[in-house]
């Protein structure tokens, strides 16, 4: 067994893993973080999307002794501490991105870093940008429009902007390092 | 109706949770269960000789291994055959985990119980089970022909074999119809397998109670009323011992209406012989082999028509591959062979099928079920019906229309439900009309000699369809009003990302007369409602909905009632509004529905000040009767239960413009337009999003998706990096228009919208790659590779690109 300490949505966690645990089980099961959810366990269809050091990586894809000190946020870290949704959420919401709601967790995380680094994306740049995560209920039509949507409240919303980032915690220096990339 | 509630595009009251990760699927819950995997065959068709289980016994955490061997009472039968029919005389289903012989890659051999699922798959890679392998039987053709048998003792493979016939007004049968008529055409269409394929798995949580000897599973299931008397029947356990919960479902599409899975039986058998909590989460690549596909079907068609091309005769003989058990029967044939007539009325129809076992997964219900063959057939007959005249496709439809006012029209058949064949209402000429002018069909011509000059081939289609949805027997509502003022809805069916939170709560919120906060909604629990059918075939608004209405208008009609007496006046002139109940044009004569509740409900004891007012001492009740009244029940509720007379029959048209690439033969859709009439909407967004998501999916079994197996009956593709499933770049923009012909069947005037949009789908990029290549398009799904051969194999041709 390993023990492995990560900051998950701005809280310092540890976890005592097995080497082939994969970060998809530590979260859901170790850490009781069931917001990812897996849909495939290769890596295909993005389900277990979280954002590694701000940047959307396959949980199912990742052993959860290799993100020992790193910062991950997940579905659960999305909104803001007092519950308000992100930009990203909301514009979901509004725009009927989502039905059965399982990819979910892992648009929601695609998205967010996709904003973060074009904040007003093409359709061609939307379509790129979640062409990596599966639904098998949208049709992904209000997907694109709830893209679109987020783009459009960050813009009237600035200081909104920032969720989903990884968040600094400052009693855990190595967080600040790795993984502060918010703008 | 009494508020705007119903028809708006109410946003989702399921999305906060799913959108910030509390969304509780099967795998999220009983975090400390023990954990199920199975050892599946790794065989076609072969015979278990030994199991052998010792060095699986060494795994640390191991709980429990179990065979068939181990299983008692009615545990040890086959799986039940779900929906017996007169013509399926040879109906087989499986034994919870194989007893003897494996007829499929993937069926269950051994259950292993671990303390987490990584020390169960352990355990079960260190099982050895050996097998005599048996020659397997693969392709529907191959098995119909072959001697080699599926199950010994169905001779042929043949599991059914039904003939429907309707002849013509003058009484000739289809096949001298034909042979009369001044045109005939004769030719085959294949379809390939694919599947629902959820992106959430089935999965099964149990926890057995000693205490009080009672069982509480989770399963991720499209009915939990009816895998909850299927756990009752064969673990001997009483009805009301047991309760099942639909929890979130991840997408279901079909596949989970089959019950109960293997899965659903023994997990919850194990649960109470270990005493412990069991769970199972199905894994991708067990989705693949263990589960169910569906579509794949050989057609044979034979049609004599006019000059105007309207059709005399029509006779369809269809081979259906329904792979290695029936457990639910032969629904898809029964629905391909009545649907396929679709808006069109014909002179006369003959259907056969004969229902063929393989050994391959079964196949049971996906999203359309049956259906997106049938109209695969029937629009692949109207467009070669208009090639052989020389006429524009959309004229040989419309001269075959049912017309608006020949409704109800009998088509002359028996349909899934055991009822006739009856189409309630439509608009088939009105509907084409509005689909032409979304696409543009009369002016494509134009647009496409400009792109054939700039050197690019596009080509236009179109399909057209009725799905006959809401089939019964029935469902129920129940509505509750507390003393608080909320209003508490349940209903037995499941939900699978549908919405039914939202759209069962605006019905019940614009009957009553309640703010829709208000309203909460339960779905697919046991606990709240025991008597259900499920979520399938487009049925859940239509029955549910209708349900929660009549439910709705019973407790309004008592809630006026109660009221009228407190207030002094005639029920007839009150009404509830923003839920109080007030006397009509008298604004200051009004009573909280709040309250109504708390006078339904005469108490002897006062917990709060507002029940203090239905006390025996507070003065409300008249010495002449009994506080409850004869007839009367406490409580501010109503239950009811719709069950339709037949299927309620929705419809639509979808047209498509696509481009295909002359060297690579690359398939690109460049516009997909649909018109849909499914009766009035009750959530415009929602209905919208079901089409998005149909039209999506029939791209998929259009272009991409099929279930590849080789002859030895192993599964090729089965993974998501082989079974080529639509993103978001492979999704066309889906443009749509709403036609609105009330159904007469039920209150609401509503038909079912969940499997529309994939139901035409590769009919109608079927007939625009035709029209882009002039090469006849028999077979789907097709695949660039595909194009490039039967470009090279059509006379005339140059081999572009070689």
């Amino acid at each position: 067994m390993h023990e492995i300490t990560l900051t998950v949505n701005g809280v310092v966690r540890q976890a005592s893993v097995p080497a082939r645990r994969l970060l998809s089980d530590c979260l859901r099961h170790d850490l009781g973080l069931t917001g990812t959810h897996v849909g495939c366990e290769h890596g295909v269809c993005g389900c277990c999307t979280v954002l590694l050091d701000g940047e959307p990586v396959r949980s199912c894809l990742t052993f959860a002794v290799t993100v020992d000190g790193h910062d991950v946020t997940t579905v659960e870290g999305l909104a803001d501490p007092d519950g308000t949704l992100s930009p990203v959420q909301r514009a979901f919401a509004e725009c009927h991105g989502l039905q059965c709601g399982f990819c979910t967790p892992g648009f929601l995380c695609t998205v967010t870093a996709l904003l973060r680094d074009n904040p007003a994306p093409s359709d061609e740049e939307v379509l790129e940008g979640i062409s990596g995560n599966l639904c098998r209920c949208t049709g992904y039509q209000n997907i694109v429009k709830s893209v679109h949507r987020a783009a459009e409240i960050m813009a009237e919303e600035p200081w909104a902007g920032a969720a989903g980032s990884p968040r600094v915690v400052p009693e855990d220096p190595r967080a600040g390092e790795a993984g502060d990339t918010s703008r | 109706m009494t508020t705007k509630l119903f028809g708006e595009p109410v946003r989702r009251r399921e999305d906060p949770r799913l959108l910030t990760g509390r969304g509780l699927y099967l795998d999220d819950l009983a975090p400390g269960a023990l954990q199920a995997a199975f050892v599946r065959s790794p065989h076609a068709h072969a015979r278990i000789r030994d199991i052998d289980v010792s060095a699986a016994i060494e795994v640390d955490g191991l709980v429990a291994i179990y065979t068939w061997e181990d299983l008692p009472g009615a545990l040890a039968e086959p799986l039940p055959l779900l929906i017996p029919h007169p013509a399926l005389t040879h109906g087989r289903t499986a034994y919870p985990l194989a007893r003897e012989i494996v007829r499929h890659v993937g069926e269950p051999v051994v259950m292993v119980v671990a303390r987490d699922r990584y020390l169960a798959e352990d355990a079960c890679a260190l099982i050895e089970v050996d097998y005599e392998i048996l020659k397997p039987v693969v392709g529907v053709e191959e098995a119909a022909q072959s001697a080699q048998l599926v199950h010994a003792d169905v001779p042929g493979n043949v599991g059914a074999h039904l003939v429907q016939e309707v002849p013509s007004t003058a009484g000739l049968g289809a096949r001298e119809a034909i042979d009369a008529a001044p045109h005939t055409l004769a030719f085959r269409l294949d379809i390939e397998r694919s599947a629902s394929m959820p992106l959430e798995g089935r999965g099964v949580h149990a926890r057995w109670d000693a205490d009080d000897r009672s069982l509480r599973v989770h399963s991720s299931t499209q009915t939990s009323t009816s895998v909850r008397m299927a756990i009752a029947a064969k673990l001997g356990l009483p009805l009301p011992k047991v309760e099942v919960v639909a929890p979130d479902v991840g997408g279901g599409f079909g596949v989970k209406i089959v019950h109960p899975w293997p899965e659903e039986i023994l997990v919850p058998w194990a649960a109470i012989t270990l005493g412990r909590e069991v769970k199972w989460t199905e894994d991708r690549r067990e989705h693949f082999v263990s589960s169910a596909h569906e579509r794949a079907q050989v057609q044979s068609v034979r049609v004599g028509f006019d000059d105007e091309g309207r059709i005399l005769g029509l006779d369809v003989e269809i081979l259906h591959d329904h792979g290695a058990y029936t457990p639910y029967g032969i629904i898809v044939p029964i629905i391909t062979s009545t649907q396929l007539l679709g808006p069109y009325k014909i002179g006369a129809y003959r259907v056969e099928f004969s229902s063929i076992y393989t050994n391959t997964v079964q196949v049971t219900p996906y999203r359309g079920a049956g259906r997106p063959q049938a109209v695969f057939c029937m629009e692949r007959t109207m467009d070669h019906i208009a090639e052989h005249l020389g006429i524009d496709r959309t004229a040989v439809r419309a001269a075959n229309f049912v017309q608006p006012d020949e409704f109800p029209y009998d088509q002359g058949l028996i349909f899934q439900d055991g009822r006739p064949l009856i189409y309630d209402s439509g608009d088939y000429p009105e509907s084409l009309r509005l689909l032409k002018e979304l696409i543009g069909w009369d002016d494509f011509p134009g647009l496409k000699a400009r792109a054939a000059a700039e050197g690019r081939a596009i080509g236009i289609g179109i399909g057209c369809y009725v799905e006959g949805t809401g089939v019964g027997p029935y469902e129920g509502g129940h509505v509750q009003i507390t003393s608080d003022g909320r209003v508490h809805v349940s209903t037995g069916l499941t939900s699978q990302g549908q919405g039914h939170e939202t759209v069962f709560a605006q019905i019940a919120a614009a009957e009553l007369g309640v703010p829709l906060e208000r309203v909460s909604v339960v779905t697919g629990d046991t606990r709240r409602f025991g008597y259900a059918v499920g979520t399938f075939a487009s049925r859940a608004a239509v029955m549910s909905g209708n349900a929660i209405a009549l439910a709705c208008r019973k407790v309004k009609e008592k809630a006026l009632r109660i009221a009228a007496e407190a207030l002094e006046a005639d029920p007839r002139d009150l009404e509830i509004v923003d839920g109080e109940v007030r006397v009509v044009g008298a604004p200051g004569s009004a009573i909280p529905l709040a309250t109504v509740a708390v006078l339904s409900n005469p108490l002897r004891y006062a917990f709060d000040a507002e029940a203090a007012r239905a006390t025996q001492f507070a003065g409300a009740s008249s010495f002449d009767r009994p506080p409850v009244a004869e007839g009367e029940e406490p409580g501010l509720e109503g239950r009811d239960y719709y069950s339709p007379i037949r299927s309620t029959f929705a419809s639509g048209m979808h047209a498509a413009i696509v481009e295909t690439d002359p060297l690579t033969a690359e398939i690109r859709i460049l516009r997909y337009a649909v018109v849909h009439d499914c009766g009035n909407l009750i959530n415009p967004m929602i209905v919208e999003g079901q089409i998005h998501g149909g039209v999506a999916q029939g791209v998929g079994g259009a272009l991409y998706e099929k279930m590849v197996y080789d002859g030895h009956g192993q599964l090729l593709n089965a993974s998501f990096m082989d079974f080529l499933m639509p993103y978001a770049t492979e999704v066309p923009f889906v443009e749509t228009a709403h036609l609105q012909t009330p159904s007469p069947l039920n209150p609401l005037g509503i038909k079912g919208a969940g499997e529309a949009g994939v139901i035409p789908v590769s009919a109608v990029i079927a007939s625009a790659i035709e029209d882009a290549e002039g090469i006849r398009i028999d077979r789907m799904p097709i695949s660039p590779s595909d194009l490039f051969d039967l470009r090279r194999a059509a006379p005339g041709r140059s081999t572009a690109g070689t």
